[in-house]
């Protein structure tokens, strides 16, 4: 059911202003949004109403992750060392969102950039969740997902990379996509791991991310690892499909409430005249080894610009190497210098074989695995992540408990392939649980009709 | 299992350009010890003849028009840098 249509009936004006004061009374206590944009999203909003600005759009108010370069508020990555970086250009997908008359009206939280699953590693503290504010909000999309559970807003941006819009949309119960590798672009956009960056939409409906992902797919001159776009929003294809449960993903080590909601949705599936059997990837067990060499190589490079020159936070220091080294120490946060650190010891000569070589071999064949059961299967099926929202501070003491989390994220992130995190009902304890439909390249459509065949199936009506 | 010395962190910040304390090389030693140690099973995978995969969209090549577009100005850019003088990004010495 879409949501974003209900805001066609009020003013442009009305939109913004309720959405910056529905922020206002909940962000002391969530932490969801860095900043409000509220004089530009004001004037924008009186333009729509003027009748200006048209579009498909119009008037719609949205946040976007603070790694979004966006106008009218600073772009922080939730970091130290753009803590006053004013972006002077937009990102491609604002820039198409506000074609269609949408309105930019914040910026949220996330892990300092969007190194985490939690949105504990922000430079300006953690989020907390939408449904118990002991526990994350998950990430690194974390105050994305809070935004729309929270109803600040009907939809918000998230970048994933290796889970961070899947995984806080399942701990916050609402639609998250990551579309497939190249559908969406990139550009304007801080990078963390360019190879497996993708732009992606937090809905309360599979039709609103239907919509929004209709309107930012597409090449984009300025990112040239974009595709042709190819997203046609349709109805379910094939009325009977053949569905596989990722077997690794329900073993014994996975939370039981998350089994039986994964369990709940396979029922539904087949109520519904699908086939769902169970399938085997045993790659899967590498493929966190894998990400955690792969984008920390990438990460490493990337963030290889933040040097306190051409912008940013700049340190004192007599000399060059000192302004660099202090910049970049003071601006980092400890999980940024950890993910650099073992990005340059994997990259570095004697290791790069070993390490990063084989790693990139190891992709590989996860995508001929992938490929291979696509063969068979339309959509596979699994947990997002092994237990519902942790608590605050449960898996900060150690940076690879805190890893151990992604591992059902981290393959279609690797292999470019589209996922949607669907909310499937809640842990005995209330928490949100989503289910994770990971499809073949280019399915992104598919997927989503898929999803939205089953929003009104009586089998899922404790969903959230 | 590889070994993660103290002078390795060291080496490794430098390479990073990462001026880190002596508590921060501490707790990164013993971060990288655990992190290196659970990606090293990668090894146990066969993938001799094995092609990496760099990246996923099998795109090579990608051309596009050499027109002149408008950009960000000088100045704009100028107003973003930490330091500036006579139309230059200032910086400490070199050498």
């Amino acid at each position: 059911m879409s949501v974003i249509s209900d805001f066609s009936a009020t003013t442009a004006r009305e939109n913004v202003t309720r959405a910056i004061a529905r922020a206002r009374e909940v962000n002391g206590e969530y932490n969801a949004l860095l900043a409000i944009i509220e004089d530009r999203a004001l004037e924008r909003a009186d333009a729509v109403d003027r009748g200006e600005i048209t579009g498909r759009l119009a008037g719609v108010p949205f946040i976007a992750k603070d790694n979004y370069l966006v106008f009218g508020a600073p772009t922080t990555a939730a970091s130290k060392i753009l803590g006053n970086f004013n972006a002077p250009i937009q990102s491609t997908v604002i820039e198409r969102l506000e074609a269609e008359g949408a309105i930019c009206v914040g910026k949220a939280n996330l892990d300092a950039f969007a190194h985490g699953g939690s949105t504990e590693n922000s430079a300006y503290g953690p989020t907390k969740n939408a449904y118990d504010t002991t526990k994350v909000a998950g990430g690194s999309s974390g105050g994305s997902a809070v935004a729309v559970a929270l109803g600040i807003v009907p939809f918000a941006l998230g970048s994933d990379t290796g889970g961070s819009i899947r995984q806080p949309a399942s701990f916050n119960g609402v639609f998250g996509l990551k579309p497939t590798y190249g559908l969406t672009s990139r550009f304007g956009v801080v990078a963390m791991a360019s190879s497996t960056d993708v732009m992606g939409v937090f809905t309360n409906s599979a039709e609103d991310a239907e919509l929004l992902t209709d309107i930012i797919a597409g090449q984009d001159v300025r990112d040239m690892t974009t595709l042709p776009d190819f997203f046609k929003p349709a109805d379910l294809l094939k009325p009977q499909q053949r569905i596989g449960i990722l077997k690794e993903f329900m073993t014994d080590a996975v939370h039981p409430d998350v089994r039986a909601r994964v369990l709940a949705y396979a029922d539904a599936l087949r109520d519904a005249g699908h086939t769902v059997e169970e399938v085997e990837l045993p790659i899967l067990k590498y493929t966190l080894a894998m990400y955690y060499i792969i984008v920390p190589a990438e990460v490493s490079s990337n963030l290889a610009r933040y040097d306190g020159i051409r912008y940013g936070q700049r340190a004192d220091a007599p000399t060059l190497a000192e302004l660099y080294g202090k910049s970049r120490d003071e601006g980092f946060e400890a999980e940024n210098k950890r993910r650099i650190m073992v990005g340059s010891f994997v990259l570095s000569s004697g290791f790069f074989d070993a390490y990063y070589l084989q790693a990139q071999k190891a992709r590989t064949l996860l995508i001929d695995g992938f490929n291979k059961l696509f063969e068979t299967y339309d959509v596979l099926i699994g947990p997002v992540a092994p237990t519902p929202a942790f608590g605050i501070g449960e898996n900060s003491h150690d940076p690879m408990t805190m890893y151990l989390a992604d591992v059902m994220t981290v393959p279609a992130s690797l292999a470019g392939l589209p996922a949607i995190s669907v909310p499937a009902g809640r842990s005995e304890a209330g928490l949100p649980i989503g289910v994770q439909l990971i499809g073949p390249r280019r399915a992104d459509a598919a997927l989503l009709a898929l999803a939205k065949s089953l929003e009104n199936n009586s089998l899922l009506e404790n969903a959230a | 299992m590889t070994q993660i010395t103290r002078d390795d962190v060291r080496h490794l910040a430098q390479l990073s350009s990462l001026q880190l304390s002596d508590q921060e090389i501490d707790a990164l030693q013993t971060d990288m010890v655990s992190i290196l140690g659970y990606i090293e099973q990668l090894s146990e995978l066969d993938t001799t003849g094995v092609e990496p995969t760099y990246q996923v969209t099998g795109l090579e090549n990608v051309w596009r028009n050499d027109t002149v577009q408008s950009g960000v100005s000088p100045d704009t850019l100028l107003e973003i840098a930490p330091a500036s003088h006579a139309h230059q990004i200032k910086v400490p010495k070199v050498l």
